[in-house]
Protein backbone atom coordinates (compact mmCIF):
# COMPACT_ATOMS: atom_id res chain seq x y z
CA UNK A 1 0.00 0.00 0.00
CA UNK A 2 1.40 3.39 -1.05
CA UNK A 3 0.72 6.04 1.60
CA UNK A 4 0.20 9.50 0.13
CA UNK A 5 -0.07 12.75 2.14
CA UNK A 6 -1.93 15.51 0.37
CA UNK A 7 -2.27 19.13 1.49
CA UNK A 8 -5.79 19.96 2.64
CA UNK A 9 -7.53 22.58 0.51
CA UNK A 10 -7.84 23.64 -3.12
CA UNK A 11 -4.27 22.70 -4.05
CA UNK A 12 -4.73 19.21 -2.61
CA UNK A 13 -7.92 18.67 -4.63
CA UNK A 14 -6.19 19.83 -7.81
CA UNK A 15 -3.23 17.54 -7.14
CA UNK A 16 -5.50 14.58 -6.35
CA UNK A 17 -7.11 15.01 -9.79
CA UNK A 18 -3.61 14.63 -11.29
CA UNK A 19 -2.92 11.52 -9.20
CA UNK A 20 -6.27 9.98 -10.22
CA UNK A 21 -5.53 10.65 -13.90
CA UNK A 22 -2.17 8.92 -13.44
CA UNK A 23 -4.04 5.76 -12.35
CA UNK A 24 -4.02 6.22 -8.56
CA UNK A 25 -7.71 6.85 -8.00
CA UNK A 26 -9.58 6.87 -4.70
CA UNK A 27 -13.09 8.23 -5.42
CA UNK A 28 -14.08 8.33 -1.72
CA UNK A 29 -11.55 11.11 -1.24
CA UNK A 30 -13.73 13.68 -2.98
CA UNK A 31 -16.91 12.79 -1.09
CA UNK A 32 -18.01 15.36 1.44
CA UNK A 33 -17.01 13.94 4.76
CA UNK A 34 -14.92 14.72 7.79
CA UNK A 35 -12.77 11.68 7.25
CA UNK A 36 -9.09 12.32 6.75
CA UNK A 37 -7.86 8.88 5.62
CA UNK A 38 -9.08 7.08 2.50
CA UNK A 39 -8.07 3.67 1.12
CA UNK A 40 -8.41 2.15 -2.31
CA UNK A 41 -7.03 -1.34 -1.88
CA UNK A 42 -7.57 -2.22 -5.54
CA UNK A 43 -5.32 0.66 -6.63
CA UNK A 44 -2.94 0.01 -3.71
CA UNK A 45 -3.15 3.54 -2.32
CA UNK A 46 -4.06 5.22 0.93
CA UNK A 47 -4.51 8.99 0.87
CA UNK A 48 -4.65 11.31 3.83
CA UNK A 49 -5.33 15.02 4.09
CA UNK A 50 -2.95 16.93 6.30
CA UNK A 51 -2.13 20.57 6.98
CA UNK A 52 -0.02 21.76 3.99
CA UNK A 53 2.94 22.72 6.16
CA UNK A 54 2.91 19.24 7.78
CA UNK A 55 3.11 17.17 4.58
CA UNK A 56 6.93 17.19 4.58
CA UNK A 57 6.99 15.96 8.20
CA UNK A 58 4.70 13.01 7.40
CA UNK A 59 6.92 12.10 4.46
CA UNK A 60 10.28 12.62 6.18
CA UNK A 61 9.16 10.52 9.17
CA UNK A 62 7.85 7.76 6.91
CA UNK A 63 4.15 7.96 7.83
CA UNK A 64 3.66 8.76 4.14
CA UNK A 65 5.75 7.31 1.32
CA UNK A 66 5.08 10.31 -0.87
CA UNK A 67 3.36 13.66 -0.60
CA UNK A 68 2.91 17.06 -2.17
CA UNK A 69 4.51 20.06 -0.52
CA UNK A 70 5.18 23.65 -1.56
CA UNK A 71 8.76 24.58 -2.40
CA UNK A 72 8.49 27.27 0.32
CA UNK A 73 8.10 24.54 2.97
CA UNK A 74 10.99 22.51 1.52
CA UNK A 75 13.29 25.55 1.53
CA UNK A 76 12.28 26.62 5.03
CA UNK A 77 12.37 23.27 6.85
CA UNK A 78 14.83 21.34 4.59
CA UNK A 79 13.35 17.91 5.23
CA UNK A 80 15.58 14.96 4.26
CA UNK A 81 13.38 13.72 1.41
CA UNK A 82 13.59 13.18 -2.35
CA UNK A 83 12.09 15.94 -4.49
CA UNK A 84 10.95 13.96 -7.50
CA UNK A 85 8.92 16.37 -9.60
CA UNK A 86 7.86 19.99 -9.98
CA UNK A 87 4.10 19.64 -10.42
CA UNK A 88 3.87 23.16 -11.83
CA UNK A 89 0.70 23.92 -9.86
CA UNK A 90 0.16 26.16 -6.85
CA UNK A 91 2.55 28.61 -8.48
CA UNK A 92 3.52 31.76 -6.62
CA UNK A 93 6.72 33.48 -5.56
CA UNK A 94 8.65 34.19 -2.38
CA UNK A 95 9.29 37.93 -2.36
CA UNK A 96 10.37 40.93 -0.32
CA UNK A 97 7.62 43.53 -0.06
CA UNK A 98 7.76 47.02 1.38
CA UNK A 99 5.48 50.05 1.86
CA UNK A 100 5.28 52.52 -1.03
CA UNK A 101 8.27 54.86 -1.04
CA UNK A 102 10.48 52.51 1.00
CA UNK A 103 14.23 53.10 0.67
CA UNK A 104 16.69 50.76 2.32
CA UNK A 105 18.85 52.72 4.76
CA UNK A 106 22.17 50.82 4.70
CA UNK A 107 23.25 52.51 7.95
CA UNK A 108 20.64 50.58 9.87
CA UNK A 109 19.90 46.92 10.40
CA UNK A 110 16.96 45.98 8.19
CA UNK A 111 13.98 44.68 10.16
CA UNK A 112 12.31 41.81 8.30
CA UNK A 113 8.99 40.30 9.36
CA UNK A 114 8.32 36.82 8.03
CA UNK A 115 6.96 33.35 8.57
CA UNK A 116 9.94 32.03 6.59
CA UNK A 117 12.93 32.92 8.78
CA UNK A 118 15.42 30.57 7.12
CA UNK A 119 14.56 31.65 3.57
CA UNK A 120 14.81 35.33 4.60
CA UNK A 121 18.11 34.76 6.43
CA UNK A 122 19.62 32.82 3.50
CA UNK A 123 18.53 35.48 1.02
CA UNK A 124 19.92 38.44 2.96
CA UNK A 125 23.14 36.53 3.79
CA UNK A 126 23.60 35.93 0.05
CA UNK A 127 23.52 39.68 -0.58
CA UNK A 128 25.51 40.57 2.55
CA UNK A 129 22.76 42.60 4.25
CA UNK A 130 22.56 42.69 8.03
CA UNK A 131 19.00 41.98 9.18
CA UNK A 132 16.87 41.58 12.27
CA UNK A 133 14.33 38.76 11.76
CA UNK A 134 10.92 39.16 13.34
CA UNK A 135 9.25 35.77 13.16
CA UNK A 136 5.46 36.02 12.84
CA UNK A 137 2.89 33.30 12.24
CA UNK A 138 0.32 35.28 10.24
CA UNK A 139 -0.93 38.73 9.12
CA UNK A 140 2.63 39.52 8.10
CA UNK A 141 1.41 42.43 5.92
CA UNK A 142 0.53 44.60 8.89
CA UNK A 143 4.06 44.50 10.37
CA UNK A 144 5.43 47.43 8.29
CA UNK A 145 2.19 49.42 8.72
CA UNK A 146 2.53 49.23 12.51
CA UNK A 147 6.25 49.98 12.41
CA UNK A 148 7.16 46.49 13.60
CA UNK A 149 9.34 45.87 10.55
CA UNK A 150 10.76 47.71 7.52
CA UNK A 151 9.93 44.99 4.99
CA UNK A 152 8.31 41.58 4.87
CA UNK A 153 9.34 38.32 3.21
CA UNK A 154 6.28 36.34 2.23
CA UNK A 155 4.53 34.30 -0.45
CA UNK A 156 2.91 36.43 -3.13
CA UNK A 157 0.30 34.90 -5.40
CA UNK A 158 -1.70 37.68 -7.06
CA UNK A 159 -0.43 40.60 -5.00
CA UNK A 160 -3.96 41.68 -4.01
CA UNK A 161 -3.35 41.45 -0.24
CA UNK A 162 -0.14 43.42 -0.62
CA UNK A 163 -1.87 46.17 -2.64
CA UNK A 164 -4.71 46.41 -0.14
CA UNK A 165 -2.14 47.03 2.59
CA UNK A 166 -0.19 49.59 0.55
CA UNK A 167 2.74 47.21 0.00
CA UNK A 168 4.50 46.21 -3.20
CA UNK A 169 7.09 43.63 -4.20
CA UNK A 170 10.60 45.12 -4.29
CA UNK A 171 12.56 41.89 -4.82
CA UNK A 172 11.70 38.37 -5.89
CA UNK A 173 13.60 35.68 -3.99
CA UNK A 174 12.49 32.41 -5.54
CA UNK A 175 9.57 31.01 -7.57
CA UNK A 176 7.40 28.56 -5.64
CA UNK A 177 5.26 25.64 -6.82
CA UNK A 178 4.03 22.29 -5.52
CA UNK A 179 6.57 19.44 -5.53
CA UNK A 180 6.15 15.68 -5.38
CA UNK A 181 8.32 14.46 -2.50
CA UNK A 182 9.19 10.94 -1.34
CA UNK A 183 10.54 9.36 1.82
CA UNK A 184 14.07 8.09 1.09
CA UNK A 185 13.54 4.65 2.61
CA UNK A 186 9.99 4.29 1.29
CA UNK A 187 11.30 4.97 -2.21
CA UNK A 188 13.63 1.95 -1.98
CA UNK A 189 10.87 -0.48 -1.07
CA UNK A 190 8.06 0.87 -3.27
CA UNK A 191 10.16 2.01 -6.22
CA UNK A 192 7.98 0.58 -8.97
CA UNK A 193 4.76 2.18 -7.73
CA UNK A 194 6.42 5.53 -7.03
CA UNK A 195 8.16 5.60 -10.41
CA UNK A 196 4.90 4.70 -12.19
CA UNK A 197 3.11 7.54 -10.41
CA UNK A 198 5.97 9.99 -11.05
CA UNK A 199 6.03 9.15 -14.76
CA UNK A 200 2.24 9.54 -15.03
CA UNK A 201 2.41 12.92 -13.33
CA UNK A 202 5.42 13.99 -15.43
CA UNK A 203 3.40 13.36 -18.61
CA UNK A 204 0.51 15.43 -17.26
CA UNK A 205 2.84 18.30 -16.36
CA UNK A 206 4.40 18.22 -19.83
CA UNK A 207 1.01 18.13 -21.56
CA UNK A 208 -0.47 20.96 -19.46
CA UNK B 1 28.04 -19.07 32.26
CA UNK B 2 25.93 -18.59 29.11
CA UNK B 3 24.07 -15.30 28.89
CA UNK B 4 20.36 -15.59 28.20
CA UNK B 5 19.86 -13.14 25.30
CA UNK B 6 16.19 -12.67 26.25
CA UNK B 7 17.38 -10.25 28.92
CA UNK B 8 18.78 -7.99 26.20
CA UNK B 9 16.81 -5.43 24.27
CA UNK B 10 16.79 -5.47 20.46
CA UNK B 11 19.68 -3.02 19.99
CA UNK B 12 21.84 -4.93 22.46
CA UNK B 13 21.17 -8.24 20.67
CA UNK B 14 21.95 -6.69 17.28
CA UNK B 15 25.10 -4.98 18.55
CA UNK B 16 26.49 -8.32 19.81
CA UNK B 17 25.62 -10.02 16.50
CA UNK B 18 27.40 -7.23 14.59
CA UNK B 19 30.48 -7.34 16.80
CA UNK B 20 30.64 -11.09 16.40
CA UNK B 21 30.35 -10.72 12.59
CA UNK B 22 33.18 -8.17 12.42
CA UNK B 23 35.41 -10.30 14.69
CA UNK B 24 34.87 -13.30 12.39
CA UNK B 25 36.28 -11.21 9.53
CA UNK B 26 39.40 -10.29 11.51
CA UNK B 27 38.40 -6.84 12.75
CA UNK B 28 39.77 -5.83 16.14
CA UNK B 29 37.81 -3.92 18.75
CA UNK B 30 38.89 -0.28 19.03
CA UNK B 31 38.07 1.50 22.27
CA UNK B 32 38.29 5.20 22.83
CA UNK B 33 37.63 7.84 25.41
CA UNK B 34 34.27 9.58 25.57
CA UNK B 35 36.12 12.89 25.33
CA UNK B 36 38.24 14.50 22.66
CA UNK B 37 39.84 17.93 22.33
CA UNK B 38 37.30 20.30 20.81
CA UNK B 39 39.87 21.56 18.30
CA UNK B 40 39.53 18.32 16.29
CA UNK B 41 35.87 19.08 15.58
CA UNK B 42 36.26 22.81 15.05
CA UNK B 43 38.72 22.01 12.22
CA UNK B 44 36.43 19.43 10.62
CA UNK B 45 32.95 20.84 11.22
CA UNK B 46 31.55 19.81 7.84
CA UNK B 47 32.48 16.16 8.47
CA UNK B 48 30.11 15.99 11.43
CA UNK B 49 26.55 14.74 11.01
CA UNK B 50 25.15 17.73 12.86
CA UNK B 51 26.29 21.12 13.99
CA UNK B 52 26.82 21.60 17.69
CA UNK B 53 29.16 19.83 20.07
CA UNK B 54 28.88 19.50 23.87
CA UNK B 55 32.01 21.14 25.28
CA UNK B 56 33.53 21.54 28.72
CA UNK B 57 36.81 22.68 30.22
CA UNK B 58 38.84 19.88 31.77
CA UNK B 59 40.95 20.08 34.93
CA UNK B 60 43.97 21.39 32.96
CA UNK B 61 41.97 24.15 31.32
CA UNK B 62 41.72 22.45 27.89
CA UNK B 63 38.50 22.82 25.95
CA UNK B 64 37.16 19.29 25.52
CA UNK B 65 34.14 17.81 23.77
CA UNK B 66 31.89 14.81 24.22
CA UNK B 67 32.55 12.84 21.00
CA UNK B 68 30.06 13.70 18.25
CA UNK B 69 31.84 11.32 15.87
CA UNK B 70 33.99 8.19 16.02
CA UNK B 71 35.89 8.18 12.70
CA UNK B 72 37.68 11.48 13.34
CA UNK B 73 39.04 10.18 16.66
CA UNK B 74 40.28 6.94 15.11
CA UNK B 75 42.01 8.81 12.26
CA UNK B 76 43.58 11.25 14.70
CA UNK B 77 44.79 8.66 17.19
CA UNK B 78 46.35 6.07 14.93
CA UNK B 79 49.43 6.27 12.72
CA UNK B 80 49.88 5.37 9.05
CA UNK B 81 50.67 1.70 8.44
CA UNK B 82 52.47 1.62 5.06
CA UNK B 83 51.96 -1.64 3.20
CA UNK B 84 49.49 -2.94 5.78
CA UNK B 85 45.76 -2.99 6.33
CA UNK B 86 44.35 -2.21 9.74
CA UNK B 87 40.85 -3.53 10.40
CA UNK B 88 38.99 -2.09 13.39
CA UNK B 89 35.48 -2.14 14.73
CA UNK B 90 33.89 -0.10 17.49
CA UNK B 91 30.77 0.14 19.61
CA UNK B 92 30.50 3.68 20.92
CA UNK B 93 28.11 6.37 21.97
CA UNK B 94 28.20 9.74 20.23
CA UNK B 95 26.57 13.02 21.24
CA UNK B 96 24.85 14.94 18.47
CA UNK B 97 22.25 17.58 17.94
CA UNK B 98 19.06 15.87 16.89
CA UNK B 99 16.45 17.90 15.04
CA UNK B 100 13.84 15.43 16.27
CA UNK B 101 14.80 15.92 19.92
CA UNK B 102 15.34 19.66 19.41
CA UNK B 103 18.58 19.31 21.36
CA UNK B 104 21.47 16.97 22.04
CA UNK B 105 20.97 13.23 22.03
CA UNK B 106 23.17 10.29 22.93
CA UNK B 107 23.29 7.84 20.01
CA UNK B 108 24.83 4.39 19.83
CA UNK B 109 26.84 3.28 16.84
CA UNK B 110 28.51 0.04 15.88
CA UNK B 111 30.82 0.36 12.93
CA UNK B 112 34.07 -0.57 11.33
CA UNK B 113 37.02 1.15 9.68
CA UNK B 114 39.65 -0.22 7.30
CA UNK B 115 42.81 1.88 7.03
CA UNK B 116 46.06 1.43 5.13
CA UNK B 117 46.39 -0.46 1.84
CA UNK B 118 42.71 -0.29 0.94
CA UNK B 119 42.34 -2.13 -2.39
CA UNK B 120 39.43 -3.46 -4.41
CA UNK B 121 39.17 -6.63 -2.35
CA UNK B 122 39.01 -4.61 0.87
CA UNK B 123 36.27 -2.34 -0.54
CA UNK B 124 34.29 -5.40 -1.66
CA UNK B 125 34.65 -6.95 1.82
CA UNK B 126 33.43 -3.78 3.53
CA UNK B 127 30.41 -3.62 1.21
CA UNK B 128 29.67 -7.28 1.92
CA UNK B 129 29.88 -6.63 5.67
CA UNK B 130 27.59 -3.60 5.29
CA UNK B 131 25.02 -5.81 3.53
CA UNK B 132 25.45 -8.61 6.11
CA UNK B 133 25.03 -6.04 8.92
CA UNK B 134 21.71 -4.91 7.45
CA UNK B 135 20.61 -8.53 7.02
CA UNK B 136 21.30 -9.14 10.70
CA UNK B 137 18.92 -6.27 11.54
CA UNK B 138 16.10 -7.25 9.16
CA UNK B 139 15.54 -9.43 6.08
CA UNK B 140 13.92 -6.47 4.30
CA UNK B 141 16.86 -4.25 3.56
CA UNK B 142 18.49 -2.33 0.75
CA UNK B 143 22.12 -1.27 0.44
CA UNK B 144 22.45 1.56 -2.06
CA UNK B 145 25.88 2.18 -3.49
CA UNK B 146 27.28 5.13 -5.37
CA UNK B 147 30.68 6.33 -6.59
CA UNK B 148 31.40 9.93 -5.69
CA UNK B 149 34.30 10.16 -8.15
CA UNK B 150 31.98 9.36 -11.06
CA UNK B 151 29.33 11.77 -9.82
CA UNK B 152 31.99 14.45 -9.32
CA UNK B 153 33.32 13.99 -12.86
CA UNK B 154 29.84 14.52 -14.31
CA UNK B 155 29.14 17.57 -12.11
CA UNK B 156 32.58 19.05 -12.86
CA UNK B 157 31.76 18.94 -16.55
CA UNK B 158 28.87 21.33 -15.82
CA UNK B 159 30.23 23.50 -13.00
CA UNK B 160 33.78 22.76 -11.77
CA UNK B 161 33.51 24.55 -8.43
CA UNK B 162 31.78 27.01 -6.18
CA UNK B 163 28.18 27.59 -5.23
CA UNK B 164 26.71 26.22 -8.48
CA UNK B 165 28.47 22.89 -7.98
CA UNK B 166 27.28 22.68 -4.37
CA UNK B 167 23.73 23.44 -5.46
CA UNK B 168 23.84 20.77 -8.19
CA UNK B 169 25.24 18.18 -5.74
CA UNK B 170 22.51 19.06 -3.24
CA UNK B 171 19.85 18.52 -5.94
CA UNK B 172 21.54 15.22 -6.90
CA UNK B 173 21.17 14.00 -3.31
CA UNK B 174 17.44 14.75 -3.49
CA UNK B 175 16.87 13.13 -6.91
CA UNK B 176 15.81 16.63 -7.87
CA UNK B 177 16.42 16.53 -11.63
CA UNK B 178 14.18 19.53 -12.36
CA UNK B 179 16.21 21.47 -9.77
CA UNK B 180 19.45 20.67 -11.65
CA UNK B 181 17.90 21.96 -14.89
CA UNK B 182 16.77 25.13 -13.09
CA UNK B 183 20.25 25.75 -11.62
CA UNK B 184 21.80 25.32 -15.09
CA UNK B 185 19.25 27.68 -16.67
CA UNK B 186 19.65 30.33 -13.97
CA UNK B 187 23.44 30.32 -14.35
CA UNK B 188 23.37 30.59 -18.12
CA UNK B 189 24.85 27.15 -18.77
CA UNK B 190 24.43 25.73 -22.27
CA UNK B 191 21.13 24.00 -23.06
CA UNK B 192 21.51 20.28 -22.40
CA UNK B 193 24.71 20.73 -20.34
CA UNK B 194 23.18 18.56 -17.64
CA UNK B 195 21.90 15.82 -19.97
CA UNK B 196 24.57 13.26 -19.07
CA UNK B 197 24.29 13.99 -15.32
CA UNK B 198 20.51 13.58 -15.54
CA UNK B 199 21.04 10.25 -17.31
CA UNK B 200 23.48 9.11 -14.59
CA UNK B 201 21.11 10.08 -11.78
CA UNK B 202 18.22 8.43 -13.63
CA UNK B 203 20.05 5.09 -13.47
CA UNK B 204 18.73 3.26 -10.48
CA UNK B 205 18.72 -0.47 -10.00
CA UNK B 206 20.66 -3.63 -9.33
CA UNK B 207 24.30 -3.70 -10.50
CA UNK B 208 23.43 -6.28 -13.15
CA UNK B 209 20.87 -3.93 -14.75
CA UNK B 210 22.67 -0.58 -14.51
CA UNK B 211 26.44 -1.29 -14.65
CA UNK B 212 26.62 -1.66 -18.47
CA UNK B 213 25.01 1.78 -18.92
CA UNK B 214 27.24 3.32 -16.23
CA UNK B 215 30.37 2.03 -18.01
CA UNK B 216 29.08 3.50 -21.27
CA UNK B 217 28.31 6.92 -19.74
CA UNK B 218 31.52 7.03 -17.68
CA UNK B 219 33.64 6.43 -20.78
CA UNK B 220 32.40 9.76 -22.20
CA UNK B 221 33.73 11.60 -19.13
CA UNK B 222 37.07 9.84 -18.71
CA UNK B 223 35.72 8.01 -15.68
CA UNK B 224 36.20 4.46 -17.01
CA UNK B 225 38.61 3.52 -14.21
CA UNK B 226 36.18 4.66 -11.54
CA UNK B 227 33.34 2.76 -13.25
CA UNK B 228 35.59 -0.32 -13.27
CA UNK B 229 36.28 0.20 -9.55
CA UNK B 230 32.52 0.41 -8.86
CA UNK B 231 31.94 -2.70 -10.98
CA UNK B 232 34.64 -4.59 -9.07
CA UNK B 233 33.23 -3.46 -5.72
CA UNK B 234 29.78 -4.86 -6.45
CA UNK B 235 30.84 -7.91 -8.50
CA UNK B 236 31.09 -10.04 -5.36
CA UNK B 237 27.32 -9.84 -4.88
CA UNK B 238 26.55 -11.45 -8.25
CA UNK B 239 24.75 -14.74 -7.81
CA UNK B 240 24.58 -14.43 -4.01
CA UNK B 241 21.44 -14.15 -1.89
CA UNK B 242 22.43 -10.54 -1.19
CA UNK B 243 22.32 -9.50 -4.86
CA UNK B 244 18.65 -8.48 -4.99
CA UNK B 245 19.21 -6.16 -2.00
CA UNK B 246 21.98 -4.16 -3.68
CA UNK B 247 21.08 -1.05 -5.64
CA UNK B 248 23.27 1.43 -7.44
CA UNK B 249 22.02 4.95 -6.90
CA UNK B 250 24.07 8.08 -7.49
CA UNK B 251 21.84 10.11 -5.16
CA UNK B 252 23.82 8.56 -2.26
CA UNK B 253 26.18 11.52 -1.96
CA UNK B 254 28.65 12.82 0.62
CA UNK B 255 30.78 15.87 1.28
CA UNK B 256 33.57 15.77 -1.34
CA UNK B 257 35.94 17.56 1.06
CA UNK B 258 36.10 14.31 3.04
CA UNK B 259 34.67 11.49 0.96
CA UNK B 260 35.69 10.07 -2.40
CA UNK B 261 35.09 6.87 -4.33
CA UNK B 262 32.52 4.38 -3.07
CA UNK B 263 29.74 5.75 -0.83
CA UNK B 264 26.80 3.78 0.49
CA UNK B 265 23.72 3.90 2.68
CA UNK B 266 21.57 1.16 4.15
CA UNK B 267 17.80 1.15 4.58
CA UNK B 268 15.41 -1.21 6.34
CA UNK B 269 11.71 -1.39 5.54
CA UNK B 270 9.67 0.37 8.20
CA UNK B 271 12.46 2.73 9.29
CA UNK B 272 12.16 6.16 7.66
CA UNK B 273 15.85 7.10 7.35
CA UNK B 274 19.15 5.38 6.61
CA UNK B 275 20.30 3.00 9.35
CA UNK B 276 23.79 2.58 7.94
CA UNK B 277 26.10 5.03 6.26
CA UNK B 278 29.64 4.71 4.97
CA UNK B 279 32.18 5.10 2.25
CA UNK B 280 35.78 5.78 1.32
CA UNK B 281 37.28 8.81 3.03
CA UNK B 282 40.78 9.14 1.60
CA UNK B 283 40.18 12.89 1.33
CA UNK B 284 39.69 13.17 5.12
CA UNK B 285 42.86 11.10 5.70
CA UNK B 286 44.81 13.46 3.44
CA UNK B 287 43.34 16.51 5.15
CA UNK B 288 44.55 15.11 8.48
CA UNK B 289 48.05 14.47 7.15
CA UNK B 290 47.70 10.71 6.63
CA UNK B 291 48.94 8.84 3.58
CA UNK B 292 46.79 5.76 4.20
CA UNK B 293 43.55 5.17 2.37
CA UNK B 294 40.40 4.39 4.34
CA UNK B 295 36.85 3.06 4.15
CA UNK B 296 34.30 2.38 6.86
CA UNK B 297 30.67 2.51 7.91
CA UNK B 298 28.49 2.90 10.97
CA UNK B 299 25.20 1.27 11.92
CA UNK B 300 22.92 3.61 13.86
CA UNK B 301 21.49 1.32 16.52
CA UNK B 302 18.97 3.85 17.84
CA UNK B 303 17.20 3.82 14.49
CA UNK B 304 16.41 0.15 15.04
CA UNK B 305 14.01 0.95 17.90
CA UNK B 306 11.30 1.22 15.26
CA UNK B 307 11.66 -2.38 14.07
CA UNK B 308 8.65 -4.44 15.02
CA UNK B 309 9.15 -7.60 17.07
CA UNK B 310 8.01 -9.62 14.04
CA UNK B 311 10.70 -8.08 11.83
CA UNK B 312 13.26 -8.58 14.56
CA UNK B 313 12.50 -12.27 14.99
CA UNK B 314 12.81 -12.86 11.26
CA UNK B 315 16.33 -11.42 11.22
Amino acid sequence: MLNIALPKGRLGEKVYAMFAKAGFECPALMENSRKLIFDNEAAGVRYFWVKPSDVAIYVERGAADIGVAGKDILLEYRPDVYELLDLNVGKCRMAVAAPAGFRDDMNRTLRVATKFSRIARDYYTSIGRDIDIIHLNGSIEIAPILGLSDVIVDIVETGTTLRENNLSVIEEIVPISARLIANKAGFKFRTEQIEKLTEGLRKEVQEA
Amino acid sequence: MMIDDRVMNRQERISFRLRSLYSEYGYERYRMSKFEEYDLYSRNKDFLFSEGVITFTDTTGKLMALKPDVTLSIVKNRKDTPGMLQKLYYHENVYRVSAAADGFREQTQVGLECMGEVDGACIAEVLKLAAESLKLCSPKFVLEISHLGILNAFVDAIAPDGAVKREILRCAGQKNLHGISRVCREHGLAEGADKALQALLGLYGTPRTVMPKIRELAAEYGAEEMAACLGQAVAGFTGTELESHILIDFSATGDLQYYNGIAFKGFIEGIPGSVLSGGQYDALMKKMGRKDRAIGFAVFLDMLERLTEEEDSRA
